[in-house]
């Protein structure tokens, strides 16, 4: 690779050994395998992705694998972006970027929190939005928006929201002046 | 004759005592001191607490109504203003300070999320903070204008006005 020329995106895929990224309105996302998400990742970081911009998860619910991993990178100096996605099986461990990217540390607790995926070689794998002991994943397709009932004496509890009928309603097919949210009772 | 004459006097109209003598109920006032001296716990939680910290200041001035002393330590308020969204994270720390205070203490929920939820119809926010602790005065808005704060005060007010103090406070308290 001659250094006298800044490295495209094409080059990096090229140096992952990637043939078929993914291309989206300018966008590029490779999907890789669980087995080598973390050597891609490290390879990445060698490449000069120095910025983990986010990691997030998907919930395929009904589909296997169930979930899916999803890494933002990009450079610093020449706003190169790229996606790496990894398929995740439900119950299985994904190994953790903490060591490349110490940003990963929050976003994969997050993950944790809300979709119940674990890191394997994480330094404090616990939750950071919910308290701990807190018995579900709220993210996960199969958890109602409602929420579920939950006890923890003396740290937290939580209960079902009503969806509907609350103590605000709008008046459908009406002006937008009376359709805006009243109090019962004064609409 | 001149013990008479003293006993007189005193029944008589004394004008440097007379003019500095109210005559009033216990209950009028100690209620009348308490609500003109309602110490705020300012509870911001959410957006609700930027229109509260408004409602303090010098354009609003929450002190033409006795409330400017907000007390950052519940054991030095009288009344908890709960501005903002109630997760049920941070349900209990609400609860465990409205226990800190001191009686007799009242609640303002201020706001949608405070006196309902709000918009959050979720998995993480409590709706409603009155199912924790009793409030007093419920202030609709997304958040509430300072008027509307006042407003709701100057009901809290009205509403210490017509309490039975004196009463209260010879009653053994529940819980002893």
């Amino acid at each position: 690779m001659p250094k006298d020329r800044p490295m495209s995106i094409a080059d990096d895929l090229q140096a992952l050994g990637q043939s078929n990224p993914i291309e989206f309105r300018g966008e590029t996302t490779i999907n890789v395998g669980l087995s080598s998400l973390y050597a891609i990742l490290q390879r990445c970081k060698e490449l000069g992705y120095e910025l983990l911009l986010d990691i997030s998860s998907l919930d395929h619910m009904g589909s296997e694998p169930r979930f899916e991993m999803v890494y933002e990178l990009a450079t610093l100096d020449d706003s190169k972006h790229l996606r790496v996605k990894a398929k995740v099986a439900e119950g299985v461990d994904v190994p953790s970027a903490v060591k490349l990217w110490k940003t990963a540390n929050w976003h994969e607790r997050e993950v944790y929190d809300m979709m119940g995926i674990k890191f394997s070689g994480h330094p404090q794998m616990e939750r950071i939005l919910m308290w701990e002991g807190f018995p579900y994943f709220p993210l996960r397709k199969d958890f109602p928006l409602a929420g579920k009932e939950s006890e923890m004496p003396d740290v937290a509890f939580s209960g079902v929201a009503p969806l509907e009928g609350g103590p605000f309603v709008t008046s459908p097919g009406s002006t937008r002046e009376t359709g805006e949210p009243r109090a019962k009772g004064e609409s | 004759m001149s013990e008479e004459k003293l006993t007189l006097s005193h029944a008589a109209y004394d004008s440097k005592i007379e003019g500095n003598i109210i005559i009033t109920r216990v209950d009028a006032a100690i209620n009348w001191m308490r609500k003109n001296s309602l110490w705020p716990m300012p509870m911001g939680l959410a957006c609700c607490a930027i229109e509260l910290m408004a409602t303090a200041s010098s354009r609003f001035d929450i002190s033409r109504f006795g409330a400017e002393v907000m007390r950052f330590s519940p054991r030095q308020a009288d009344v908890m203003i709960v501005a903002g969204t109630v997760t049920y994270k941070m349900a209990l720390a609400v609860k465990r300070i409205w226990d800190q205070m001191p009686e007799p203490k009242w609640c303002i929920a201020m706001g949608a999320c405070a006196s309902s939820g709000g918009m959050y119809r979720s998995y993480a926010v409590l709706q409603g903070i009155d199912r924790l602790i009793p409030v007093d005065v419920y202030i609709s808005g997304c958040p509430p204008r300072p008027e509307a704060l006042i407003e709701g005060l100057m009901k809290l007010q009205r509403k210490i006005e017509g309490e039975e103090s004196f009463k209260a406070q010879k009653q053994e308290p529940a819980n002893a």
